[in-house]
């Protein structure tokens, strides 16, 4: 590489920083973003903005519909509906990111080394992957969840070790067509050595996908955390999740629909937000006709 | 053919050993002892030594393993600790009540999805492409529980027209059977026909661009006939192929929504399962959900290779 060239001629973007640009210009990303950035702003200043305690039950406001007093209505033990889906993003956000990171964290290094090495240690790893994504994604989760005990903690590990298998593939998959480019066969020539080629050399060639994949992950994880709730093998109560609300809410249909409503909707525009924000970084990092 | 099916089989066959080496292992790691549950009250030694013997958990891992698997291949399960029923026959009982709902989703889904992509991939980039799109990657983001309730609310609490949960025997009272089904398969084929129209698109938009539609369209032909005698055939093979392996996702959704509705079927039996500790009953459940997925798959590939030209011969 000639770096005295690129010194002495006019600076040009990284093709990271052009992505980073296109992406931006996405109305997808921005929508989604923008979902995001609310959500994330709304978890963390949740008791600043939260009218009421989460679980602090109001005796004389027992299932009253929304009001000026509360917006969102009070629920069967009179907390505020709208404090309790304010601090409910705390552990939809928490679990969505925390299990995005868990199969992000095992699963790419596992497909670098699947791709990189193949033979023996990629059939070991594949038919391994194969095997977890055979579980319906669900199902694996509530299996996983029932085995580790319900707490919020350990539906985020169930969710993320279900998660993991597509890191696996996905990173396996690009490796696979990367390391076969010439620029890697020269750094090989080179005798740089397999980890700083991987680290080096193919890692930041396969980031893209895996970025899209850790975006739309989190909406998978959010959905399935609110899930996990609903079903009991999540968040317990008295601490306010989306899920658990809903799972509550169903006995109070006739008597209290409000219950119902808010922390659905809640869920359904994190989960868009994510879903907007992967399917733009999708059309920008991986620019196709479609 | 019989070459591509054996081959699937040979990656099929080790995939699912895995799964039930993983799904075994599961059981094992699990804190405290199966027998003193089986025992329930009874707390003679004598007697827990004898359930230890009956049941061969006095014998290595590995011989235990090769007893379940053995078990398993011949369609015994082992006990439920809830019910005292066989498993395998309650898994017999409850199998076809969520695969009918699979099935009717699996027709929302085509009924809704396919025609919606088709539409979107014609008038690409259109307020009514932006529209579809936009319903659509709604469908994939309302959690199928949360759809149920506001379904109910709807249409059992507010209209009254529909019940808000149970079942009725297809065969026994088909009409109240079909009354019954009718939201929660609306709940699973709502997210499955986003995804049909997703593909759907996406196909159309790759096949609308395709050499032999330049050369139909240079021949004269109307864009109507192009899209369906030409266009469609060609667009619709890998949606066949998603649809496939999507009923085995369909599964997963049936948990929650048979949850919802109070359905006594495959997806309410590992949540039954999870919380009387019946955890023979998940083992099965997780067992047999990753053998019907794995067969989906190879319906999906042997489908592919029938429906494509190139891949026939």
């Amino acid at each position: 590489m000639n770096t005295a060239t690129d010194m002495s001629g006019p600076r040009r973007r990284s093709g990271t920083s052009m992505a980073l640009r296109r992406a931006l210009t996405q109305p997808g990303v921005k929508i989604g973003g923008t979902i995001v950035v609310f959500f994330v702003l709304v978890a963390i200043l949740a008791p600043l903005i939260a009218p009421y305690g989460p679980t602090e039950p109001d005796w004389m406001a027992i299932r009253q519909p929304p009001s000026a007093a509360h917006w969102f209505g009070t629920d069967d033990l009179g907390r505020d509906v709208l404090s309790r889906v304010i601090y409910g993003a705390r552990s939809s956000l928490a679990a969505g990111i925390t299990a995005a990171v868990i199969a992000l964290v095992f699963g790419v290094p596992l497909g670098l080394i699947a791709g990189y090495f193949g033979g023996l240690v990629d059939m070991v790893i594949s038919r391994c992957t194969d095997a977890l994504l055979a579980c319906p994604f669900l199902v694996l989760a509530i299996a996983l969840a029932a085995f580790l005990g319900p707490s919020l903690q350990n539906a985020m590990i169930a969710i993320g070790i279900s998660a993991m298998p597509i890191f696996i593939r996905l990173t396996r998959g690009q490796v696979i067509s990367v390391k076969q480019e010439d620029y890697v066969t020269a750094v090989r020539a080179q005798g740089l050595g397999d980890g700083a080629i991987i680290i080096s050399h193919i890692l930041p060639n396969v980031v893209a996908p895996i970025v899209v994949q850790m975006t739309i992950t989190m909406a998978v994880a959010v959905l399935a955390e609110a899930s996990l709730a609903f079903l009991g093998l999540g968040q317990r109560p008295p601490a306010p999740s989306w899920g658990s609300m809903l799972d509550i809410a169903r006995q109070f249909l006739v008597e209290a629909p409000w219950m119902a409503v808010w922390p659905g909707l809640a869920i359904v525009v994190i989960v868009l937000g994510f879903n907007l924000l992967g399917d733009g970084l999708n059309d920008a990092l991986n620019p196709r006709d479609d | 053919m019989t070459r591509l099916i054996l081959n699937r089989l040979l990656v099929a066959i080790p995939t699912l050993l895995l799964v039930s080496i993983f799904v075994f292992g599961l059981l094992k790691l699990l804190p405290g002892d199966p027998v003193l549950a089986l025992a329930g009250e009874e707390r003679d030694p004598q007697v827990i030594e004898m359930l230890r013997d009956k049941y061969g958990l006095n014998q290595s891992l590995p011989v235990q393993y090769i007893r379940w698997l053995g078990g398993i291949l011949q369609g015994d399960f082992g006990l439920s600790i809830r019910t005292r029923l066989p498993i395998g026959e309650m898994l017999l009982e409850r199998l076809p009540v969520t695969l009918q709902l699979s099935f009717q989703a699996l027709i929302i889904a085509l009924v809704i999805g396919i025609p919606a992509g088709v539409f979107a991939a014609i008038w690409r980039r259109s307020p009514l492409d932006w529209m579809i799109t936009s319903i659509g990657l709604a469908g994939l983001s309302i959690p199928s529980f949360w759809l149920g309730i506001m379904l109910i609310l709807w249409f059992a609490v507010g209209l009254g027209w529909l019940p808000s949960g149970g079942y009725a025997g297809f065969f026994s009272a088909p009409i109240e059977n079909l009354r019954t089904t009718l939201l929660p398969s609306l709940v699973l084929g709502t997210a499955a026909a986003a995804i049909v129209m997703r593909h759907t698109r996406s196909s159309m938009i790759t096949a609308l661009k395709s050499d032999y539609v330049r050369t139909a369209r240079a021949k004269g032909l109307r864009e109507g006939i192009i899209v369906r005698r030409h266009v469609l055939r060609n667009a619709l093979i890998p949606v066949v192929t998603t649809v496939t392996l999507h009923f085995g996702e369909l599964l997963s959704g049936a948990v929650l929504t048979e949850q919802v509705f109070g359905i006594p079927g495959f997806g309410k039996m590992i949540v039954d399962g999870v919380f009387s500790r019946d955890y023979a009953v998940v083992q099965a459940v997780v067992m047999v959900s990753a053998v019907m997925f794995v067969t989906m798959s190879l319906i999906a590939d042997i489908a592919y290779v029938i429906l494509s030209p190139r891949l026939r011969t």
